[in-house]
């Protein structure tokens, strides 16, 4: 990908990636992370950059969102993934390094990693 | 927290709480003066005069999810710690600004790190907002604002994962433009 230094450019590249999407059908798959304090204190913010590269690399179509705490502060940082309208399965005390595992099993192979779950629904 | 930027996300994510739609971050890296200033200012839903006297207190929170909010008290911690000062102001259903000033040179100041992970992760958010960024290191400016941004992406979300490749790269060459002759 070329370097973009002004807005100028980026209205150029808008084009491409409007027809790129015309080809891909819009995703399905949605990735939330938890972005409270205790997420962020935990990592969160490394593991949501760690997922976008990730995406990147293995060309997966998917929405990140970052959300607040939702209570569940001893298991963070959190990440919640939602694939085709079906309820998400979120996993708790996920690093850096358990990211490409995640995405390699979730999103690839279908299958959920059941010992990090830690909640369904 | 190991880096100021994280104190931002942390900051700016209390705004998005409050449902504010537009929020402005400041930071000015003053050398002369060596000083280090963070403001992030939101139109949220604003404190009252009883509860802003509380807030700093780690057993207060509006939240319901638990019952201690921690990311203001730290935040003041490592103003207060580095030789510096911090101020919130609110006014109800007004907003919020919160002021933070560090001595720049100070041996505990945490460095800023990576600013452009957290404007991303702010970028990402679930909800609507808007986010006005100035940041002047010394007499060199870099601003920027997604009303602009949302302008030129027109249909594609601020969370595509090619616009967010984009602003990474967009964000990376300008700050370290701006960091060019010194800075931390």
């Amino acid at each position: 990908m070329p370097k973009i230094k002004s807005l100028e450019e980026l209205r150029k590249l808008r084009e491409e990636t409007i027809k790129s999407m015309r080809v891909r059908k819009s995703t399905s798959t949605k990735i939330t992370v938890g972005m409270g304090t205790c997420g962020i204190a935990a990592g969160a913010r490394e593991v949501m950059h760690a997922i976008l590269d990730e995406l990147e690399k293995r060309k997966i179509d998917a929405n990140v969102i970052t959300v607040g705490c939702i209570g569940l502060c001893a298991e963070e940082p959190l990440v919640t993934i939602e694939r085709g309208g079906q309820p998400g399965i979120t996993y708790g005390k996920i690093n850096v390094e358990k990211v490409p595992k995640l995405i390699e099993e979730h999103l690839i192979k279908g299958d959920i990693i059941d010992e990090w779950v830690i909640s369904r629904g | 927290m190991r880096e100021l930027s994280l104190h931002i996300l942390d900051a700016v994510q209390n705004s998005i709480e409050a449902d504010a739609n537009r929020i402005y971050v400041k930071i000015r890296e003053d050398f002369g003066r060596d000083k280090l200033i963070i403001e992030i200012e939101d139109n949220g839903k604003g404190m009252t005069p009883e509860f802003l006297k509380e807030v700093l207190d780690p057993f207060k929170t509006t939240r319901k999810t638990r019952h201690v909010g921690l990311g203001l008290p730290l935040f003041s911690a490592a103003a207060k710690n580095c030789n510096g000062d911090f101020k919130i102001t609110s006014k109800k259903d007004k907003g919020t600004k919160i002021t933070a000033t560090f001595q720049y040179s100070h041996i505990d100041r945490a460095p800023l790190g990576d600013i452009v992970s957290t404007i991303l992760a702010i970028l990402c958010s679930d909800k609507e907002i808007d986010l006005f960024y100035h940041h002047q290191v010394d007499n060199k400016k870099f601003e920027f604002n997604t009303q602009k941004l949302k302008k030129i992406l027109g249909n594609i979300p601020l969370a595509n994962i090619n616009a967010i490749k984009w602003l990474k790269s967009y964000l990376k060459y300008n700050f370290k433009e701006l960091y060019k002759n010194g800075g931390v």
